[in-house]
């Protein structure tokens, strides 16, 4: 491909920094802010010149808040621990029903399929805080509040419907004579959803799967009214960094670049998943 | 016994009757071509033979048992489609090998298994390759390659040169009635192009309108049609017709064409005044010195080995008629006289389309 000109490479290249300016500088921004203490960060003029240091993070994984105002318990990296236990099983539940159910779905025609799959999708369109008031009263009189089991369970109204509607639409997109091929080559239907639909349906699982795993990580109502302090993600534990003594910026930004790490790695990984064609040429056209 | 019988089939989605009240048998090794246009439900009856479809009535018999409990992975049959259904994520081998694996064959037999139906098709080259990196034509030889691989008892083979272009098809037209001796089963076979219909088996059933409308050799499919319909699928020109009426005189029995009286079987003397279509093929068109039907030549046109003629009578009846690309035939503009020979000419009731014996 040599018919692009100096001036489409040249203006390509500022496109690009561009694009990566406006979503990687606020990153680059957080993470020289958690190098620096409170006073740095807010001195005027501001400057880009400072000495790192790593107290921000020591104090997160000690959890130990030194403040003006004295010392501070912080339970950081229990939040952190609840925040990839929330998501892990969620997403892992998710998966074992959504996944199962996307291929009924996709492949068989039922009464009331479309509806049932209706009302599924239709729990995203509800706001959070509408069906918080009656899930909470539930959760009380079922012993739920404040367990992982409960809120495993009401991440299920973020994660399912997601990983439905998506896996669906890609198993739908598998030629159904590939599975009927599969079958009378001799195997069961168990082996061939499991060695046939399932592994041309990865890219599709992988997608929704991650997607699935950033909206549960990103939780932030859920956990703050159906759980105490023990139970909770980072999304509110974070709030303790709002103290009597003022905001802690600096503990703040580091607490966001230890919490962004998961799902940066996990969608760093599964990249390729993503970018994996779909039709791999196997049916003609 | 026959090794595939089907008995009274039906099926139908909600109101739409696919085809009804099918009959059908096939000996062990016999190949058996259904033909007929698209959307008769060609691929349909596959599938229920093979059993990934339930059909709505009737019977299916294979080696003399009903197969209606059994799973399509314990049918014993073979089946390409026509889209070839390779899967994506496995190499060419690998997707030979399937059915051998899935009966449980020892590493080695499958090895050797897959080398030899490989080698029969040519494919032996690409094995390794993935079904996104073969031609279309790779990827047909593959799928067929994989339904033959277990030695099926049937095979089922769902239009495999549809989607592979005219040359590949024109080989494979050559080598596959080998092909499918070799292995020795029972061959369903689905197409729509009446010449591989002819070339490939051993019985046609045209299948139109639901039914089976004809089952029989290929020969007598063309010579002997059993309707107006069949008569049209099968032959390049199409078969000519025109409206007429028997009659019947002191001369015996006829039929009015262009102008002229034609005479015809005698039998057909118990039919005089049944308003008819006469067909008459195109290769059945003879030119003759003598005394003959008037036609002026309109047109001449090479087809493959063949010349077309379109001829016009003197009342406006166009007609074809074909002769070999070697044969001397007039120029556009000529007069000629024309009488058409006994075997490609037949007549069909104008009601029903059924052929009328003479």
């Amino acid at each position: 491909m040599d018919h692009t000109s100096t001036l489409e490479k040249v203006l390509r290249g500022v496109l690009i920094t561009l694009v990566l300016v406006f979503f990687l500088f606020p990153i680059a921004w957080i993470f020289l802010m958690s190098l620096q203490t409170n006073e740095t960060i807010l001195r005027i003029p501001p400057s880009v010149v400072f000495t790192p240091i790593i107290d921000n993070y020591t104090a997160l994984i000690t959890g130990q808040l030194r403040t003006a105002a004295g010392s501070l318990q912080l339970n950081f990296m229990q939040n952190m621990f609840n925040s990839v236990l929330l998501s892990v099983c969620s997403v892992a539940l998710s998966l074992l029903l959504g996944v199962p159910a996307a291929y009924a779905f996709a492949r068989f025609k039922f009464r009331l399929g479309e509806d049932i799959a209706f009302t599924l999708l239709s729990f995203r369109f509800a706001p959070a805080l509408l069906v918080l008031l009656p899930l909470s009263l539930y959760f009380k009189s079922m012993g739920l509040t404040n367990t992982y089991i409960g809120l495993i369970w009401v991440y299920q109204l973020i994660c399912l419907p997601l990983i439905l509607w998506i896996v669906r639409g890609y198993f739908e997109d598998i030629s159904p004579d590939i599975e009927h091929a599969y079958r009378i080559a001799g195997n069961s239907w168990w082996k061939t959803f499991t060695r046939i639909s399932i592994p041309l349906a990865k890219p599709g699982i992988a997608a929704a799967g991650l997607l699935a795993f950033i909206f549960a990580w990103n939780n932030f109502i859920f956990a703050l009214i159906l759980a105490s302090a023990d139970k909770q993600p980072v999304t509110v534990g974070a709030l303790a960094f709002v103290t009597a003594s003022g905001i802690q910026y600096g503990q703040i930004a580091a607490a966001i670049i230890i919490s962004i790490t998961p799902t940066l790695a996990l969608a760093l990984y599964a990249q390729r998943y993503l970018v994996e064609g779909l039709s791999m040429g196997a049916v003609k056209g | 016994m026959s090794q595939l019988a089907i008995k009274s089939l039906s099926k139908s989605y909600k109101a739409f009757k696919v085809f009804e009240g099918l009959d059908l048998t096939a000996d062990a090794g016999e190949i058996v071509v259904i033909f007929g246009g698209s959307g008769t439900g060609k691929t349909i009856l596959l599938r229920l033979i093979a059993g990934v479809e339930e059909p709505t009535s009737g019977v299916i018999e294979i080696g003399g048992h009903d197969v209606a409990d059994i799973a399509p992975e314990h049918r014993g049959v073979g089946m390409a489609f026509q889209n070839f259904a390779l899967f994506p994520h496995m190499s060419a081998a690998e997707n030979i090998a399937t059915p051998l694996r899935a009966a449980g064959a020892a590493e080695d037999m499958v090895q050797s298994g897959v080398a030899r139906v490989a080698k029969l098709l040519k494919i032996d080259h690409v094995l390794n390759h993935a079904p996104r990196e073969l031609s279309n034509g790779q990827k047909q030889r593959t799928a067929l390659a994989r339904a033959l691989a277990a030695s099926p008892q049937i095979l089922l083979l769902d239009d495999p040169l549809r989607n592979v272009d005219a040359k590949l098809r024109f080989e494979m037209r050559l080598e596959l009635p080998r092909l499918l001796r070799q292995s020795g089963a029972t061959v369903l076979y689905v197409t729509q192009d009446y010449k591989e219909a002819m070339a490939l088996a051993d019985r046609i059933a045209v299948l139109a309108n639901g039914r089976f409308v004809q089952t029989a050799p290929p020969e007598d499919i063309y010579m002997r049609p059993a309707t107006l319909g069949v008569a049209r699928l099968f032959g390049d020109p199409s078969i000519n017709t025109a409206d007429t009426v028997i009659a019947s005189d002191a001369d015996g029995a006829h039929v009015m064409i262009g102008g002229r009286r034609l005479p015809i079987a005698p039998a057909h003397a118990a039919r005089a005044g049944r308003a008819i279509i006469l067909g008459v093929r195109p290769e059945a068109v003879e030119l003759t010195e003598g005394d003959g039907l008037e036609a002026e030549v309109v047109a001449v046109t090479p087809l493959n080995e063949r010349v077309v003629l379109l001829l016009q009578t003197p009342g406006g009846w166009e007609f074809l008629a074909s002769f070999p690309a070697t044969a001397r035939v007039p120029e556009a503009g000529a007069r000629v006289r024309t009488r058409f020979s006994e075997a490609g000419t037949h007549l069909f009731d104008r009601d029903t389309g059924e052929r009328l014996d003479g």
